[in-house]
């Protein structure tokens, strides 16, 4: 039976973990992320997870003892945030490369100097070259339900590839919400039993990730790639059978709302995409034809759909909560560098916005919207990245 | 060393290496001293067994250690660990 209860994303993450009847986690505490795990600990401690957790001495050896875990053939999960992240950076690598189905949520949170615990997204941005998946949710009840369709993802046979699953700090991590977990059973019809593209077998004992010579290791480079351009194929499919069973489907790739007849689309990542469908409709009272373009995934980037979506757009605007500093936000370039091969593209305008936690909230997008839309009046655009808010 | 396989469609998805006996050929020759076992000292601990890095140190019938010199590079590890001091190390002729 579908349960509805009210909590926060960090504890729906949990949840979902469980839901997904995970086998091990390997967890280092971390704000803004530590009650995802608290949550864990306390399902695995009061029987109600039947799991093994284990207790690590840094974000680096959580990483490896997911890759060992999952090598061993069981599902993983793990969670962290910002520097935590960052310590990770080099075991990403190892769980992408050979090719590892783990699932972690990265509660995101900037990087300092100086200190921050606030959300932007420049820690999980900066891991988007490690092979690993990336989702972006907006609530709550989409962090629980892209935690269960990520292992189903990562466990087809035409991906094995790791996940991570970004929901910001604070603005979802601690704030409650009601949500909605789907039947046990319905779970798992929908989630068979860990599948990976190999298992350490200590009756046929091998070594994984070896050296590989030059004439071999560019395939091996390749066959990621093709991983992640079948799992751009397989989201939208999987986020519709998921969304037969639990009444809840996020577009796959993008959430679009209101983009068909749209002269200006606002693209953004996260939590700015639900405060951007607000600023919508108000500026659709007003005469504006507006609509809302929030990717979802940003690793496989969604370049064929951006490139559809945007077709019959004048103008688009990009607001990333996130710098790449000496250049713009990823975002921006993302998409600039989707369209820069159509013939006939729309105007891109990059907007900075809501760094170290900085509030956007919809008012802050519309007027970010009606700078736009006077680079669309006058057909050009004079400033590629403009800081919204910043102390002049 | 060339590899059976020819195409990208034949390679796993990650490589995997099964253990196979001196796949890089006989490396005992790197060695400059060479470790020696006084079976009168050999308890059958197996320590020596255990912390050998190059597998280069089997088990026999009645559990006492022997070591394979065509593989053993003569690091010094099993005469260190060993409890007895029954293992010695001995510079290797010229």
């Amino acid at each position: 039976m579908t349960q509805t209860i009210i909590d926060t994303a960090n504890h729906l993450a949990g949840y979902a973990a469980k839901a997904a009847r995970v086998k091990v986690i390997a967890a280092y505490p971390i704000t803004p992320q530590t009650t995802v795990v608290e949550k864990i600990a306390d399902f695995v401690e009061t029987g109600k997870m039947d799991a093994e957790y284990i207790r690590v001495e840094s974000e680096h050896s959580a990483m490896v003892a997911c890759i060992s875990a999952a090598a061993a053939g069981v599902r993983t999960f793990t969670a962290t945030s910002a520097h935590g992240l960052a310590l990770m950076h080099e075991a990403l690598h190892w769980a992408s490369g050979s090719r590892l189905p783990i699932v972690m949520a990265v509660v995101n949170r900037a990087m300092g100097a100086p200190w921050s615990i606030w959300p932007d997204l420049s820690d999980s941005l900066s891991q988007r070259d490690t092979g690993w998946i990336q989702f972006y949710c907006a609530d709550n009840q989409e962090v629980f339900d892209t935690i269960i369709q990520a292992y189903k993802l990562c466990e087809d046979e035409r991906v094995f590839l790791p996940a991570m699953v970004c929901l910001e700090g604070f603005i979802l991590s601690h704030t409650y919400a009601p949500a909605k977990i789907p039947d046990q059973g319905a779970i798992d019809s929908f989630l068979p039993e860990y599948r990976s593209g190999w298992v350490l077998d200590v009756n046929h004992p091998y070594s994984h990730a070896n050296l590989v010579a030059p004439e071999w290791y560019m395939e091996f480079r390749y066959m990621i790639q093709e991983a992640m351009e079948n799992a751009k194929r397989l989201i939208p499919e999987i986020d519709r059978e998921y969304g037969k069973l639990s009444g809840f489907e996020y577009g796959g790739l993008i959430e679009k709302y209101k983009c068909e007849d749209a002269d200006l689309i606002v693209f953004t990542m996260g939590t700015m995409g639900s405060d951007a469908k607000l600023a919508v409709d108000k500026l659709r009272k007003e005469g504006l034809k507006v609509g809302s373009a929030r990717v979802r995934v940003y690793r496989p980037f969604p370049v064929e759909e951006v490139k559809k979506l945007v077709e019959h757009a004048k103008m688009l605007t990009t607001i990333d909560r996130h710098i790449s500093f000496g250049m713009e936000g990823f975002l921006a370039s993302e998409i600039k560098a989707s369209l820069f091969n159509q013939k006939d593209r729309p105007l891109i305008a990059g907007f900075i916005a809501g760094l170290g936690g900085r509030d956007v909230t919809s008012e802050t997008i519309e007027k970010i919207v009606k700078k736009s839309q006077k680079c669309m009046h006058i057909g050009r655009v004079e400033k590629e990245t403009e800081w919204i808010d910043l102390r002049e | 060393m060339t590899s059976p396989l020819k195409t990208r469609k034949e390679m796993p998805i990650t490589p995997l290496s099964c253990p196979t006996v001196g796949s890089m050929g006989k490396t005992g020759f790197w060695r400059i001293f060479r470790p020696e076992i006084n079976y009168s000292k050999c308890t059958r601990c197996a320590l020596c067994w255990v912390y050998c890095p190059d597998a280069a140190i089997t088990r026999q019938e009645d559990d006492s250690p022997k070591i394979d010199y065509d593989y053993c590079k003569g690091c010094g590890i099993c005469a260190n660990e060993c409890p007895t001091k029954a293992i010695t190390m001995q510079r290797e002729e010229e």
